[in-house]
């Protein structure tokens, strides 16, 4: 089949005055895990619950391998599993009893659902707690049976709407290798989340959402590649940090910002502008700046994220980046 | 499609609900506690001051507390139907190929048959009370499938509601609702000396007009008021029933498609 999994096309949707989805276009080839990632209110559960047929577009369209999900909406019900943000089970009944039900829901009748559910069971680590009341599991049992409850029947094409939101972080990994061996099998997953090192772990595109439309896509490397380089300085202790951000201001086409200590400098440079260590430290030099330390590194997808949304998520004692006039003025160092 | 697995759907969703009720005898439990500690306060503390023409007053009350089992189906279906939705469960089995109709029917249905089952001791109670059945038992057959017609309608009220909340918190609040209004009925006082308009609002109200209907099926003590629903108790309740239903039944199923929008 050459469709791809995921075919989205001008989707908007708007709820009342809220828009949600604004134009959006996504394209998931078979068998790719791709995450969706973006602020809260950005449209990543709207897209999700577009395609998995429970809201109806505004405008544009969606296809799941090649059906379209208000036209042909029974046939996409029928190749897609969802998981959302919450355990959607029933806490009454044992986690057995859970998976035995959906599958008679999908109609692959008693035994079938029955044999399928033991095999989900201990393929995922839920074996031993099966006959109990899932009002009795944790967490992260929850949303693992959550999770293969959305596998009963294979399904081709996978939704997880932030799988390991709220969960510890051993949960957290049970649930990404449980998605990592889905992905092996070649299940097509859209992934949503707003844990960066979750999109960077598993999935092998990623789409950066904000305000309903998509504003970068590509691997996790070209992401962080478009960026640029993070440039950390540590400044010996008698040199004047606004002198050092005003030369690597220059260098760099960046913004140097100062970390929790005034002496150390981040900044990301512009991509456009190669950087290579030993200039930077002859330049540094040259202007009379003393440094304990220079690192170049990737950067991460943190760095990513704030770069192209802008979002207010600045992490305590830095600042955005990439927000206009925050250059060289010390603000920062009476805070620090 | 799902026309077909219909039946199918039904029975799964008629199961879950069994099986919660299995893992948790409790609540059934819980459910039978009412109508006796209703028969206690009622029958007996209000009642030592209470009499009513015509007969014994515990005999007078037990049909009320008949009714009163039958609309007790409301808030259970309004609150799960509401859990359901907040959690994401609705959504799920909407992503899935199954029979709406078929979902919500099962659930209806199996919650008829712990009605059933709860209906049952009730009267065992209410023998032990004093409430005879006079008219035979074809006529006392009738009042009880009225009684279970009747929850089977309010089951569907509370679904549909509970879809249309959305929130479990709201509707259990709005499930108080139901106790006003069960006591503005002729379930547990004749509508006589309430003021007029007080005692219409009453007699139209259709928990009356199941009480009364099967005050008349039992042959139990009543004290009819003057409005045509009052009058003609039967054809009032299976006519509010069929309401109900025909408003309900599509409502939940349509809310059901949305919910979440």
């Amino acid at each position: 089949m050459s469709d791809p999994a995921i075919a989205v096309r001008g989707l908007s949707k708007r709820f009342g005055a809220t828009v949600a989805l604004d134009g959006l276009e996504l394209t998931v080839p078979e068998g790719a895990v791709c995450g969706l990632l973006g602020p809260n209110g950005a449209g990543k559960t709207t897209v999700v619950r577009v395609l998995a047929t429970l809201v109806r577009p505004d405008r544009g369209s969606a296809l799941v391998a090649g059906r379209d999900v208000v036209r042909e909406a029974a046939a996409v019900r029928g190749m897609i599993g969802l998981a959302g943000q919450y355990a959607a089970v029933e806490e009454g009944i044992t986690g057995r009893e859970n998976l035995e039900l959906l599958g008679r829901l999908h109609h692959l009748g008693a035994a079938k659902a029955r044999a399928r559910a033991d095999e989900l069971l201990s393929a995922f680590g839920l074996a031993e707690a099966a006959d109990r009341l899932v009002r009795g599991y944790s967490g992260g049992m929850r949303r693992r049976l959550d999770l293969v409850a959305s596998l009963l029947t294979r399904p081709r094409v996978l939704f997880l709407d932030e799988p390991t939101t709220g969960l510890d972080p051993r949960s957290r990994r049970e649930i990404w290798s449980a998605v990592r061996e889905l992905a092996r099998e070649g299940t097509t997953v859209l992934l949503t989340t707003q844990y960066l090192d979750e999109a960077d772990r598993l999935a092998d595109r990623i789409t950066v959402l904000d305000r309903g439309a998509a504003v970068a896509a590509g691997t996790p490397a070209e992401l962080k590649a478009a960026i640029g380089t993070l440039v950390e300085v540590t400044l010996a202790e008698d040199t004047d940090p606004a002198r050092a951000r005003a030369v690597l201001a220059v260098l760099t086409g960046g913004h140097p910002v100062a970390g929790p200590e005034p002496s150390r400098l981040s900044v990301v440079s512009d991509p456009v502008r190669p950087l290579a260590l030993p200039q930077l430290v002859r330049e540094l030099d040259a202007a009379g700046v003393v440094a304990r330390d220079i690192a170049l590194r990737t950067p991460s997808l943190d760095d990513v994220f704030l770069a192209l949304t802008g979002a207010g998520a600045t992490p305590a004692g830095g600042a955005d980046p990439t927000a206009p006039g925050t250059g060289t003025e010390p603000t920062l160092e009476s805070a620090a | 499609m799902s026309a077909l697995t219909m039946p199918v759907d039904a029975a799964a969703s008629a199961r879950r609900i069994l099986l919660i009720y299995r893992h948790s005898p409790g609540l059934l439990a819980a459910s039978l506690l009412v109508p006796l500690a209703m028969v206690g306060v009622f029958g007996y503390v209000f009642g030592s001051a209470i009499s009513v023409p015509g007969g014994a007053y515990r005999e007078f009350l037990m049909p009320g507390l008949f009714a009163l089992v039958a609309l007790n189906g409301l808030m259970p279906a309004m609150v799960g139907a509401a859990r359901d939705a907040g959690r994401g469960v609705t959504d799920r089995l909407r992503s899935m190929s199954v029979s709406r109709l078929g979902l919500l029917t099962g659930q209806t249905l199996a919650d008829l048959l712990v009605a059933a089952v709860v209906l049952v001791p009730t009267a065992l109670i209410g023998w032990a009370a004093g409430w005879r059945i006079r008219e035979g038992l074809g006529p006392a057959l009738g009042a009880f499938g009225l009684l279970l017609l009747f929850r089977f309608a309010c089951t569907w009220v509370g679904s549909a509601l509970g879809l249309l909340v959305g929130k479990e918190e709201t509707a259990g609040q709005l499930g108080v609702l139901t106790i006003p209004f069960a006591m503005l009925t002729s379930a547990f006082v004749p509508t006589g000396g309430m003021p007029g308009w007080l005692a219409a609002i009453a007699e139209w109200n259709p928990v009356s007009a199941v009480v009364e209907a099967c005050r008349q099926l039992f042959g139990n003590p009543s004290a009819p008021g003057g409005t045509w629903p009052a009058q003609h108790p039967l054809a009032a309740a299976l006519a509010w029933c069929a309401l109900l239903l025909a408003v309900f039944v599509p409502l939940a199923v349509r809310s059901y498609a949305r919910a979440g929008r």
